[in-house]
Protein backbone atom coordinates (compact mmCIF):
# COMPACT_ATOMS: atom_id res chain seq x y z
CA UNK A 1 0.00 0.00 0.00
CA UNK A 2 1.59 3.27 -0.92
CA UNK A 3 0.21 6.83 0.38
CA UNK A 4 0.39 9.87 -1.11
CA UNK A 5 2.23 12.60 0.72
CA UNK A 6 -0.68 14.84 0.78
CA UNK A 7 -2.59 11.89 2.44
CA UNK A 8 0.69 10.94 4.78
CA UNK A 9 0.58 15.22 5.44
CA UNK A 10 -2.94 14.91 7.01
CA UNK A 11 -2.44 12.04 8.66
CA UNK A 12 0.23 13.53 10.69
CA UNK A 13 -1.43 16.45 10.79
CA UNK A 14 -4.37 15.40 12.46
CA UNK A 15 -2.15 13.38 14.65
CA UNK A 16 -0.48 16.25 16.30
CA UNK A 17 -3.37 18.21 16.08
CA UNK A 18 -5.26 15.84 18.60
CA UNK A 19 -2.75 15.41 21.12
CA UNK A 20 -1.68 19.30 20.98
CA UNK A 21 -5.23 19.61 22.16
CA UNK A 22 -4.94 16.21 24.87
CA UNK A 23 -1.55 18.17 26.22
CA UNK A 24 -3.80 21.57 26.44
CA UNK A 25 -6.59 19.28 28.23
CA UNK A 26 -4.16 17.63 30.54
CA UNK A 27 -1.46 20.81 30.68
CA UNK A 28 -4.63 23.63 31.31
CA UNK A 29 -5.66 22.85 35.55
CA UNK A 30 -1.52 22.95 36.01
CA UNK A 31 -1.00 26.19 34.23
CA UNK A 32 -3.83 28.15 35.82
CA UNK A 33 -2.28 27.17 39.41
CA UNK A 34 0.41 28.10 38.33
CA UNK A 35 -0.44 31.44 37.08
CA UNK A 36 -2.78 31.86 40.74
CA UNK A 37 0.70 30.89 43.10
CA UNK A 38 2.26 33.78 40.75
CA UNK A 39 -0.34 36.79 41.71
CA UNK A 40 -1.14 39.08 44.86
CA UNK A 41 -4.39 38.37 46.03
CA UNK A 42 -5.85 41.52 44.87
CA UNK A 43 -4.56 40.42 41.25
CA UNK A 44 -6.80 37.20 41.40
CA UNK A 45 -9.93 38.84 41.21
CA UNK A 46 -11.99 40.63 38.29
CA UNK A 47 -11.65 38.95 34.92
CA UNK A 48 -9.50 35.84 34.95
CA UNK A 49 -6.69 36.11 33.27
CA UNK A 50 -5.10 32.83 31.97
CA UNK A 51 -1.60 34.45 31.05
CA UNK A 52 1.18 34.52 33.56
CA UNK A 53 1.43 38.42 34.06
CA UNK A 54 4.70 38.65 35.78
CA UNK A 55 6.62 36.39 37.97
CA UNK A 56 5.92 37.09 41.51
CA UNK A 57 7.46 34.87 44.47
CA UNK A 58 6.45 36.24 47.51
CA UNK A 59 3.78 33.13 47.88
CA UNK A 60 6.51 30.71 47.47
CA UNK A 61 8.82 31.92 49.93
CA UNK A 62 5.85 32.83 52.39
CA UNK A 63 4.84 28.81 52.07
CA UNK A 64 8.78 28.22 52.48
CA UNK A 65 9.79 30.33 55.15
CA UNK A 66 6.67 29.11 57.78
CA UNK A 67 8.06 27.55 59.92
CA UNK A 68 4.44 25.17 60.39
CA UNK A 69 4.88 24.36 56.74
CA UNK A 70 8.43 23.30 57.04
CA UNK A 71 7.57 21.30 59.83
CA UNK A 72 5.04 19.49 57.57
CA UNK A 73 7.32 19.43 54.42
CA UNK A 74 9.90 17.36 56.74
CA UNK A 75 7.01 14.63 58.25
CA UNK A 76 6.44 13.79 54.73
CA UNK A 77 9.82 13.52 53.76
CA UNK A 78 10.78 11.58 56.55
CA UNK A 79 7.85 9.52 56.48
CA UNK A 80 8.07 8.76 52.87
CA UNK A 81 11.71 7.58 52.77
CA UNK A 82 11.54 5.57 55.68
CA UNK A 83 8.45 4.04 54.51
CA UNK A 84 10.01 3.29 50.94
CA UNK A 85 13.26 1.83 52.52
CA UNK A 86 11.13 -0.37 54.81
CA UNK A 87 9.14 -1.29 52.42
CA UNK A 88 11.71 -2.26 49.96
CA UNK A 89 13.75 -4.26 52.62
CA UNK A 90 10.62 -6.10 53.83
CA UNK A 91 9.54 -6.79 51.09
CA UNK A 92 12.90 -8.38 49.40
CA UNK A 93 13.31 -10.58 52.51
CA UNK A 94 9.65 -12.06 52.06
CA UNK A 95 9.70 -12.48 48.15
CA UNK A 96 12.71 -14.35 48.65
CA UNK A 97 10.89 -16.41 51.47
CA UNK A 98 8.04 -16.99 49.33
CA UNK A 99 10.02 -17.55 46.23
CA UNK A 100 13.10 -19.93 47.46
CA UNK A 101 11.25 -21.83 50.18
CA UNK A 102 8.63 -24.53 50.39
CA UNK A 103 6.46 -22.71 52.80
CA UNK A 104 3.06 -24.45 53.73
CA UNK A 105 0.21 -22.40 52.26
CA UNK A 106 2.65 -20.34 50.07
CA UNK A 107 -0.29 -19.54 47.44
CA UNK A 108 -2.69 -18.54 49.90
CA UNK A 109 0.02 -16.44 52.02
CA UNK A 110 0.70 -14.50 48.81
CA UNK A 111 -3.17 -13.58 47.63
CA UNK A 112 -3.80 -12.66 50.95
CA UNK A 113 -0.55 -10.38 51.44
CA UNK A 114 -2.18 -8.46 48.05
CA UNK A 115 -5.75 -8.50 48.94
CA UNK A 116 -4.82 -6.20 52.00
CA UNK A 117 -4.57 -3.29 49.39
CA UNK A 118 -7.92 -3.63 48.24
CA UNK A 119 -9.95 -2.57 50.74
CA UNK A 120 -11.08 0.72 50.83
CA UNK A 121 -9.39 2.77 53.87
CA UNK A 122 -11.84 5.14 55.18
CA UNK A 123 -13.89 1.70 56.49
CA UNK A 124 -10.74 1.25 58.60
CA UNK A 125 -10.25 4.82 59.94
CA UNK A 126 -11.93 4.38 63.28
CA UNK A 127 -10.25 0.82 64.45
CA UNK A 128 -6.61 1.92 63.75
CA UNK A 129 -7.35 5.59 65.61
CA UNK A 130 -8.70 3.17 68.78
CA UNK A 131 -5.51 1.23 68.09
CA UNK A 132 -3.24 3.99 67.29
CA UNK A 133 -4.54 5.96 70.64
CA UNK A 134 -5.34 2.89 72.74
CA UNK A 135 -3.58 0.22 72.13
CA UNK A 136 -0.11 1.05 71.04
CA UNK A 137 0.92 2.90 74.46
CA UNK A 138 3.46 3.08 76.39
CA UNK A 139 2.87 5.65 79.49
CA UNK A 140 2.33 8.67 78.05
CA UNK A 141 3.61 7.86 74.79
CA UNK A 142 1.01 6.59 71.75
CA UNK A 143 1.64 5.76 68.32
CA UNK A 144 -1.11 8.11 67.62
CA UNK A 145 0.70 11.50 66.17
CA UNK A 146 3.70 9.77 65.40
CA UNK A 147 5.98 9.54 62.60
CA UNK A 148 6.39 5.83 63.16
CA UNK A 149 2.82 5.16 63.39
CA UNK A 150 2.29 6.73 59.60
CA UNK A 151 5.52 4.49 58.36
CA UNK A 152 4.09 1.38 59.71
CA UNK A 153 0.79 2.12 58.61
CA UNK A 154 1.45 2.96 55.01
CA UNK A 155 2.99 -0.86 54.49
CA UNK A 156 -0.01 -2.23 54.08
CA UNK A 157 -0.90 0.12 50.64
CA UNK A 158 2.84 -0.36 49.87
CA UNK A 159 3.92 -3.67 51.11
CA UNK A 160 1.10 -5.80 49.20
CA UNK A 161 2.15 -4.07 45.37
CA UNK A 162 5.78 -4.43 46.32
CA UNK A 163 5.76 -7.90 46.54
CA UNK A 164 4.04 -8.52 43.82
CA UNK A 165 6.29 -6.45 41.76
CA UNK A 166 9.32 -7.91 43.49
CA UNK A 167 7.88 -11.68 43.09
CA UNK A 168 8.35 -11.56 39.47
CA UNK A 169 11.78 -10.30 39.54
CA UNK A 170 13.13 -12.86 42.38
CA UNK A 171 11.65 -15.32 40.24
CA UNK A 172 13.66 -14.75 37.49
CA UNK A 173 17.03 -14.86 38.95
CA UNK A 174 17.76 -18.44 38.92
CA UNK A 175 18.08 -20.72 41.52
CA UNK A 176 21.58 -21.91 40.33
CA UNK A 177 23.12 -19.05 41.40
CA UNK A 178 22.46 -18.76 44.83
CA UNK A 179 23.34 -22.68 45.12
CA UNK A 180 26.43 -21.57 43.16
CA UNK A 181 27.36 -19.00 46.09
CA UNK A 182 26.06 -21.02 48.77
CA UNK A 183 28.84 -24.02 47.60
CA UNK A 184 31.16 -20.77 47.50
CA UNK A 185 30.65 -20.74 51.66
CA UNK A 186 27.81 -18.04 51.54
CA UNK A 187 25.46 -17.22 53.98
CA UNK A 188 22.00 -16.31 53.37
CA UNK A 189 22.89 -13.03 53.63
CA UNK A 190 25.52 -13.62 51.41
CA UNK A 191 23.12 -15.31 48.75
CA UNK A 192 20.74 -11.58 49.38
CA UNK A 193 23.69 -9.56 49.42
CA UNK A 194 26.23 -10.78 46.54
CA UNK A 195 23.51 -12.62 44.31
CA UNK A 196 19.39 -11.04 44.92
CA UNK A 197 20.31 -7.76 45.35
CA UNK A 198 22.39 -6.42 42.39
CA UNK A 199 20.11 -8.74 40.15
CA UNK A 200 16.65 -7.50 41.81
CA UNK A 201 18.28 -3.86 42.02
CA UNK A 202 16.10 -2.35 39.36
CA UNK A 203 12.88 -4.04 40.16
CA UNK A 204 13.79 -2.97 43.98
CA UNK A 205 14.42 0.84 42.52
CA UNK A 206 11.20 1.19 41.21
CA UNK A 207 9.28 -0.65 44.25
CA UNK A 208 11.28 1.65 46.27
CA UNK A 209 9.92 5.45 43.76
CA UNK A 210 6.32 3.98 43.80
CA UNK A 211 5.59 3.59 47.43
CA UNK A 212 7.77 6.46 48.26
CA UNK A 213 4.90 8.79 45.79
CA UNK A 214 1.93 6.67 47.41
CA UNK A 215 3.16 7.17 50.76
CA UNK A 216 3.80 10.89 49.44
CA UNK A 217 -0.03 11.35 48.39
CA UNK A 218 -1.58 9.66 50.98
CA UNK A 219 -4.00 11.92 52.89
CA UNK A 220 -6.87 10.30 54.87
CA UNK A 221 -4.74 8.25 57.47
CA UNK A 222 -2.71 11.24 57.50
CA UNK A 223 -5.50 13.62 58.51
CA UNK A 224 -7.32 11.05 60.63
CA UNK A 225 -4.32 9.82 62.76
CA UNK A 226 -2.06 12.52 63.71
CA UNK A 227 -2.98 15.85 64.83
CA UNK A 228 -0.13 18.77 65.23
CA UNK A 229 3.57 17.19 65.49
CA UNK A 230 3.55 14.16 62.82
CA UNK A 231 1.18 16.09 59.99
CA UNK A 232 2.02 15.93 56.45
CA UNK A 233 2.25 17.71 53.64
CA UNK A 234 -1.23 16.83 51.75
CA UNK A 235 -3.18 17.93 54.75
CA UNK A 236 -2.07 20.95 55.03
CA UNK A 237 -3.49 21.51 51.87
CA UNK A 238 -6.46 20.49 53.27
CA UNK A 239 -6.46 22.66 56.43
CA UNK A 240 -5.05 25.76 54.57
CA UNK A 241 -8.53 26.08 52.47
CA UNK A 242 -10.69 25.73 56.16
CA UNK A 243 -8.93 27.53 58.19
CA UNK A 244 -7.31 30.36 56.38
CA UNK A 245 -9.82 29.72 53.65
CA UNK A 246 -9.26 32.94 51.36
CA UNK A 247 -5.23 32.87 50.48
CA UNK A 248 -5.51 31.11 47.17
CA UNK A 249 -1.92 32.48 46.11
CA UNK A 250 -0.23 30.38 48.54
CA UNK A 251 -2.69 27.34 48.60
CA UNK A 252 -1.36 27.32 45.10
CA UNK A 253 2.18 27.60 45.84
CA UNK A 254 1.82 24.80 48.62
CA UNK A 255 0.09 22.61 45.48
CA UNK A 256 2.97 23.44 43.09
CA UNK A 257 5.37 22.59 45.68
CA UNK A 258 4.10 19.06 46.22
CA UNK A 259 3.65 18.16 42.35
CA UNK A 260 7.27 18.56 42.15
CA UNK A 261 8.34 14.87 42.88
CA UNK A 262 5.40 13.50 40.85
CA UNK A 263 6.92 15.50 37.87
CA UNK A 264 10.16 14.25 38.33
CA UNK A 265 8.71 10.65 38.73
CA UNK A 266 6.58 10.67 36.08
CA UNK A 267 9.81 11.05 33.63
CA UNK A 268 11.74 8.51 35.42
CA UNK A 269 9.06 5.20 36.00
CA UNK A 270 6.88 6.12 33.73
CA UNK A 271 6.59 2.85 32.40
CA UNK A 272 6.30 1.10 35.67
CA UNK A 273 3.40 3.12 36.91
CA UNK A 274 0.78 0.80 35.45
CA UNK A 275 1.81 -1.95 37.15
CA UNK A 276 2.19 -0.41 40.25
CA UNK A 277 -1.46 1.16 40.32
CA UNK A 278 -2.75 -2.38 39.15
CA UNK A 279 -0.40 -4.10 41.65
CA UNK A 280 1.02 -5.59 38.64
CA UNK A 281 -2.75 -7.41 37.15
CA UNK A 282 -1.83 -5.09 33.86
CA UNK A 283 2.00 -5.37 32.94
CA UNK A 284 3.67 -3.38 30.18
CA UNK B 1 19.68 -27.38 52.43
CA UNK B 2 16.41 -24.69 52.59
CA UNK B 3 15.31 -24.44 55.89
CA UNK B 4 11.37 -23.58 56.12
CA UNK B 5 12.25 -21.74 59.48
CA UNK B 6 14.79 -19.50 57.97
CA UNK B 7 11.59 -18.95 54.94
CA UNK B 8 9.12 -18.24 57.77
CA UNK B 9 11.54 -15.88 59.52
CA UNK B 10 12.10 -13.75 56.84
CA UNK B 11 8.92 -13.43 56.33
CA UNK B 12 7.59 -12.93 59.29
CA UNK B 13 7.80 -8.90 59.64
CA UNK B 14 5.61 -8.38 56.82
CA UNK B 15 3.18 -10.71 58.00
CA UNK B 16 3.30 -9.09 61.45
CA UNK B 17 2.54 -5.94 60.54
CA UNK B 18 0.18 -6.97 57.70
CA UNK B 19 -1.80 -8.63 60.62
CA UNK B 20 -1.59 -5.70 62.93
CA UNK B 21 -2.22 -2.96 60.48
CA UNK B 22 -4.45 -4.83 57.83
CA UNK B 23 -6.12 -7.34 59.40
CA UNK B 24 -6.94 -6.59 62.89
CA UNK B 25 -8.90 -3.18 62.04
CA UNK B 26 -10.93 -5.11 59.65
CA UNK B 27 -11.68 -7.87 62.25
CA UNK B 28 -12.57 -5.05 64.89
CA UNK B 29 -15.03 -3.67 62.17
CA UNK B 30 -16.72 -7.46 61.54
CA UNK B 31 -17.09 -7.55 64.92
CA UNK B 32 -18.34 -3.77 65.92
CA UNK B 33 -21.02 -3.44 63.37
CA UNK B 34 -23.00 -5.91 65.64
CA UNK B 35 -22.77 -4.03 68.48
CA UNK B 36 -24.32 -0.84 69.85
CA UNK B 37 -21.82 1.27 70.93
CA UNK B 38 -21.43 4.98 70.83
CA UNK B 39 -20.03 7.91 72.66
CA UNK B 40 -22.76 7.90 75.33
CA UNK B 41 -22.58 4.33 76.16
CA UNK B 42 -18.77 4.24 75.82
CA UNK B 43 -18.77 3.58 79.65
CA UNK B 44 -20.90 1.04 79.85
CA UNK B 45 -18.80 -1.15 76.79
CA UNK B 46 -20.25 -2.94 73.92
CA UNK B 47 -23.65 -3.90 74.07
CA UNK B 48 -24.60 -6.85 71.68
CA UNK B 49 -27.47 -5.70 69.36
CA UNK B 50 -27.58 -8.02 66.43
CA UNK B 51 -28.53 -7.05 63.20
CA UNK B 52 -29.76 -3.22 64.99
CA UNK B 53 -26.73 -1.33 62.93
CA UNK B 54 -27.65 -2.93 59.80
CA UNK B 55 -31.79 -2.39 59.96
CA UNK B 56 -30.85 1.37 60.95
CA UNK B 57 -28.89 1.98 57.82
CA UNK B 58 -31.69 0.70 55.06
CA UNK B 59 -33.66 3.57 56.06
CA UNK B 60 -30.91 5.77 56.62
CA UNK B 61 -32.03 8.12 54.10
CA UNK B 62 -28.73 10.28 54.11
CA UNK B 63 -26.02 6.96 53.24
CA UNK B 64 -28.66 5.50 50.78
CA UNK B 65 -28.82 8.94 48.69
CA UNK B 66 -24.85 9.01 49.03
CA UNK B 67 -25.04 5.73 47.68
CA UNK B 68 -26.83 6.35 44.54
CA UNK B 69 -24.95 9.32 43.99
CA UNK B 70 -21.61 7.21 44.15
CA UNK B 71 -23.64 4.87 41.41
CA UNK B 72 -24.40 7.74 39.06
CA UNK B 73 -20.69 9.05 39.56
CA UNK B 74 -18.84 5.61 39.04
CA UNK B 75 -21.40 5.10 35.70
CA UNK B 76 -20.60 8.73 34.22
CA UNK B 77 -16.94 8.47 34.90
CA UNK B 78 -15.55 5.19 34.53
CA UNK B 79 -17.78 5.22 31.44
CA UNK B 80 -16.20 8.04 29.34
CA UNK B 81 -12.65 6.85 30.90
CA UNK B 82 -13.07 3.77 29.06
CA UNK B 83 -13.98 5.05 25.87
CA UNK B 84 -11.79 7.91 25.92
CA UNK B 85 -8.76 5.67 27.25
CA UNK B 86 -9.71 3.21 24.44
CA UNK B 87 -9.72 6.08 21.68
CA UNK B 88 -6.00 7.66 23.51
CA UNK B 89 -4.52 3.91 23.16
CA UNK B 90 -5.45 3.35 19.74
CA UNK B 91 -3.94 6.27 18.80
CA UNK B 92 -0.59 5.46 20.83
CA UNK B 93 0.02 2.34 18.89
CA UNK B 94 0.81 4.44 15.35
CA UNK B 95 4.48 5.36 15.79
CA UNK B 96 5.13 9.47 15.09
CA UNK B 97 8.04 11.42 16.45
CA UNK B 98 7.67 12.75 19.75
CA UNK B 99 5.41 10.03 20.59
CA UNK B 100 6.59 9.48 24.14
CA UNK B 101 6.71 13.69 24.74
CA UNK B 102 3.04 13.43 24.34
CA UNK B 103 2.88 9.84 26.71
CA UNK B 104 4.46 11.41 29.36
CA UNK B 105 2.62 14.36 29.48
CA UNK B 106 -0.77 12.62 29.51
CA UNK B 107 0.39 10.13 32.05
CA UNK B 108 1.26 12.90 34.37
CA UNK B 109 -1.73 13.99 36.52
CA UNK B 110 -1.59 10.11 38.03
CA UNK B 111 0.89 11.09 40.02
CA UNK B 112 -0.68 13.84 41.25
CA UNK B 113 -1.83 13.40 44.78
CA UNK B 114 -5.61 13.18 45.06
CA UNK B 115 -5.46 16.52 47.45
CA UNK B 116 -3.48 18.47 45.08
CA UNK B 117 -6.07 17.38 42.06
CA UNK B 118 -8.87 18.63 44.56
CA UNK B 119 -7.28 21.93 44.88
CA UNK B 120 -5.87 22.15 41.50
CA UNK B 121 -9.74 21.69 40.05
CA UNK B 122 -10.96 23.62 42.89
CA UNK B 123 -9.05 26.79 41.73
CA UNK B 124 -10.40 26.63 38.21
CA UNK B 125 -14.44 26.33 39.29
CA UNK B 126 -14.55 28.55 42.44
CA UNK B 127 -16.82 31.99 42.02
CA UNK B 128 -14.90 35.12 42.02
CA UNK B 129 -11.59 34.31 40.18
CA UNK B 130 -11.70 30.94 38.68
CA UNK B 131 -12.00 30.86 34.93
CA UNK B 132 -14.63 28.19 34.37
CA UNK B 133 -17.41 30.15 36.02
CA UNK B 134 -16.70 33.36 34.05
CA UNK B 135 -16.68 32.06 30.85
CA UNK B 136 -19.35 30.17 30.97
CA UNK B 137 -21.45 32.89 32.07
CA UNK B 138 -19.95 34.83 29.58
CA UNK B 139 -19.95 32.84 26.40
CA UNK B 140 -23.10 30.39 27.05
CA UNK B 141 -25.08 32.58 29.62
CA UNK B 142 -24.72 29.60 32.59
CA UNK B 143 -24.43 30.33 36.26
CA UNK B 144 -22.10 27.73 37.29
CA UNK B 145 -22.10 27.44 41.00
CA UNK B 146 -21.02 24.17 42.66
CA UNK B 147 -22.06 25.45 45.67
CA UNK B 148 -25.37 25.72 44.93
CA UNK B 149 -26.03 23.29 41.82
CA UNK B 150 -25.91 19.19 42.73
CA UNK B 151 -26.28 18.46 39.35
CA UNK B 152 -23.28 20.58 38.27
CA UNK B 153 -21.49 19.80 41.07
CA UNK B 154 -21.72 16.11 40.40
CA UNK B 155 -20.49 16.35 36.91
CA UNK B 156 -17.86 18.91 37.75
CA UNK B 157 -16.33 15.86 39.50
CA UNK B 158 -17.19 13.38 37.30
CA UNK B 159 -15.07 15.61 35.21
CA UNK B 160 -12.01 15.82 37.13
CA UNK B 161 -11.83 12.37 37.72
CA UNK B 162 -11.85 12.23 33.97
CA UNK B 163 -8.97 13.91 34.02
CA UNK B 164 -7.08 12.27 37.07
CA UNK B 165 -7.77 8.90 35.67
CA UNK B 166 -7.97 8.48 32.33
CA UNK B 167 -4.02 8.37 31.46
CA UNK B 168 -4.79 4.99 33.94
CA UNK B 169 -7.46 3.91 31.38
CA UNK B 170 -4.71 4.82 28.03
CA UNK B 171 -1.58 3.20 30.12
CA UNK B 172 -3.51 -0.71 30.52
CA UNK B 173 -5.46 -0.33 27.04
CA UNK B 174 -2.20 0.22 25.62
CA UNK B 175 -0.44 -2.55 27.96
CA UNK B 176 -3.13 -4.63 26.52
CA UNK B 177 -3.32 -3.63 22.78
CA UNK B 178 0.37 -4.57 22.17
CA UNK B 179 -0.07 -7.70 23.55
CA UNK B 180 -2.81 -8.61 20.89
CA UNK B 181 -0.90 -11.15 18.34
CA UNK B 182 -0.81 -9.48 14.51
CA UNK B 183 -2.14 -12.91 13.10
CA UNK B 184 -5.59 -12.72 13.94
CA UNK B 185 -5.88 -8.96 12.58
CA UNK B 186 -4.48 -9.94 9.27
CA UNK B 187 -6.19 -12.65 9.02
CA UNK B 188 -9.99 -10.90 9.54
CA UNK B 189 -8.82 -8.37 7.06
CA UNK B 190 -7.76 -11.16 4.60
CA UNK B 191 -11.35 -12.25 4.70
CA UNK B 192 -12.80 -9.19 3.90
CA UNK B 193 -13.70 -7.52 7.60
CA UNK B 194 -13.74 -4.00 8.27
CA UNK B 195 -12.23 -2.15 10.45
CA UNK B 196 -15.53 -1.86 12.61
CA UNK B 197 -15.77 -5.99 12.82
CA UNK B 198 -11.90 -6.01 13.70
CA UNK B 199 -12.62 -4.10 16.56
CA UNK B 200 -15.64 -6.37 17.85
CA UNK B 201 -14.74 -9.46 16.69
CA UNK B 202 -10.77 -9.22 17.30
CA UNK B 203 -9.50 -6.32 19.53
CA UNK B 204 -12.30 -6.35 21.81
CA UNK B 205 -12.26 -9.93 22.82
CA UNK B 206 -8.26 -10.15 23.11
CA UNK B 207 -8.72 -6.80 25.43
CA UNK B 208 -11.51 -8.35 27.70
CA UNK B 209 -9.14 -9.39 30.17
CA UNK B 210 -6.99 -5.76 30.55
CA UNK B 211 -10.94 -4.18 29.99
CA UNK B 212 -12.42 -6.28 33.21
CA UNK B 213 -9.17 -5.46 35.49
CA UNK B 214 -9.19 -2.06 34.73
CA UNK B 215 -12.87 -1.51 35.79
CA UNK B 216 -12.57 -3.57 38.35
CA UNK B 217 -9.50 -1.27 40.00
CA UNK B 218 -11.70 1.60 38.90
CA UNK B 219 -14.66 1.09 40.60
CA UNK B 220 -13.13 0.10 44.19
CA UNK B 221 -11.34 3.42 43.50
CA UNK B 222 -14.26 5.32 42.36
CA UNK B 223 -15.96 3.63 45.61
CA UNK B 224 -13.50 5.24 48.09
CA UNK B 225 -13.34 8.66 46.48
CA UNK B 226 -12.73 10.60 49.09
CA UNK B 227 -9.58 13.31 49.39
CA UNK B 228 -9.93 14.64 45.66
CA UNK B 229 -13.81 15.68 45.83
CA UNK B 230 -13.79 16.84 49.48
CA UNK B 231 -11.21 18.89 48.18
CA UNK B 232 -13.15 20.22 45.22
CA UNK B 233 -16.45 20.82 47.21
CA UNK B 234 -16.28 20.21 50.76
CA UNK B 235 -18.87 17.72 50.86
CA UNK B 236 -21.18 20.31 49.18
CA UNK B 237 -24.63 18.89 47.28
CA UNK B 238 -24.14 16.47 44.44
CA UNK B 239 -20.32 15.52 46.37
CA UNK B 240 -21.95 13.35 49.02
CA UNK B 241 -20.66 10.23 47.60
CA UNK B 242 -20.64 7.02 49.82
CA UNK B 243 -17.26 7.39 50.37
CA UNK B 244 -16.80 10.60 51.84
CA UNK B 245 -20.32 9.52 54.38
CA UNK B 246 -18.41 6.63 55.05
CA UNK B 247 -15.48 9.02 56.49
CA UNK B 248 -18.19 11.30 58.03
CA UNK B 249 -19.47 8.74 60.17
CA UNK B 250 -16.49 6.55 60.79
CA UNK B 251 -13.92 9.44 60.75
CA UNK B 252 -12.86 9.72 64.71
CA UNK B 253 -12.82 13.34 65.34
CA UNK B 254 -16.38 13.72 63.75
CA UNK B 255 -18.19 10.40 64.39
CA UNK B 256 -19.71 9.43 68.00
CA UNK B 257 -21.62 6.34 67.12
CA UNK B 258 -18.75 3.79 65.66
CA UNK B 259 -20.97 0.55 66.52
CA UNK B 260 -23.32 2.28 62.99
CA UNK B 261 -19.53 3.78 61.83
CA UNK B 262 -18.50 -0.03 61.81
CA UNK B 263 -22.03 -1.31 59.96
CA UNK B 264 -21.35 1.30 57.14
CA UNK B 265 -18.50 0.20 56.86
CA UNK B 266 -18.77 -3.42 56.09
CA UNK B 267 -21.66 -2.98 54.03
CA UNK B 268 -19.74 -0.73 51.54
CA UNK B 269 -17.27 -3.74 51.58
CA UNK B 270 -19.97 -6.37 50.93
CA UNK B 271 -21.42 -4.23 48.22
CA UNK B 272 -18.10 -3.58 46.46
CA UNK B 273 -17.49 -7.14 46.69
CA UNK B 274 -20.68 -7.78 44.71
CA UNK B 275 -20.47 -5.22 42.33
CA UNK B 276 -17.17 -6.66 41.37
CA UNK B 277 -18.22 -10.18 41.07
CA UNK B 278 -21.61 -9.50 39.29
CA UNK B 279 -19.69 -7.56 36.62
CA UNK B 280 -17.38 -10.56 36.46
CA UNK B 281 -20.24 -12.89 35.82
CA UNK B 282 -21.90 -10.98 33.56
CA UNK B 283 -18.64 -10.49 31.55
CA UNK B 284 -17.70 -13.86 31.59
CA UNK B 285 -20.72 -15.59 31.11
CA UNK B 286 -21.42 -13.56 28.15
CA UNK B 287 -17.82 -14.42 26.46
CA UNK B 288 -18.90 -17.38 26.81
CA UNK B 289 -22.45 -17.41 25.09
CA UNK B 290 -20.36 -16.05 22.29
CA UNK B 291 -18.08 -18.68 22.14
CA UNK B 292 -20.97 -21.22 21.81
Amino acid sequence: MTTSPRRRFWRYFSTYAFWALMTLITLIPIWWMLVVSMRTRVELFGRPNLMLSRIYLENYSNVLTDSTFQRYMTNSLVVSTANALLVMILALLATYALSRYKLAGRDNIFFWLITNRMAPPAAFLLPLYIMFTRTFRLGDWTLFDTQLGLILLYCVFNLPFAIWLLKGVVDGIPIELDDAAMIDGAGLWGVLRHVIIPLAAPGLAVTGILSWIFAWNEYLFAANLTSVVARTITTALAEFVTVTGTNWGELAAMSMITLVPSAIIVIFAQRYIVMGLTFGAVKE
Amino acid sequence: MRNPRVGWALLSPTLIILLIFGFAPFLYVLVVGFFDWNVFSAQDGLVFSGLDNFRRLVFDELFLTSVGLTIRFAVFAIGSEIVLGFVLAQMLTRNFPGKSLFRIIHTFPLMVAPIAVGAVWRLLVIPGFGPVPYFLDRWFDLTYQIGSYPDQALMTSVIMDVWHWTPFVTLTMLAGLSSIPREPVEQAKVDGANRLQVFWYVTLPFLRPVLLTTVFIRIMDAIRTVDEVWMLAGGGPGTRFSGIYIWRVTSPAASADWGYGSAVSLITLYLTIVLCWLLFIAISGRRKGEVE
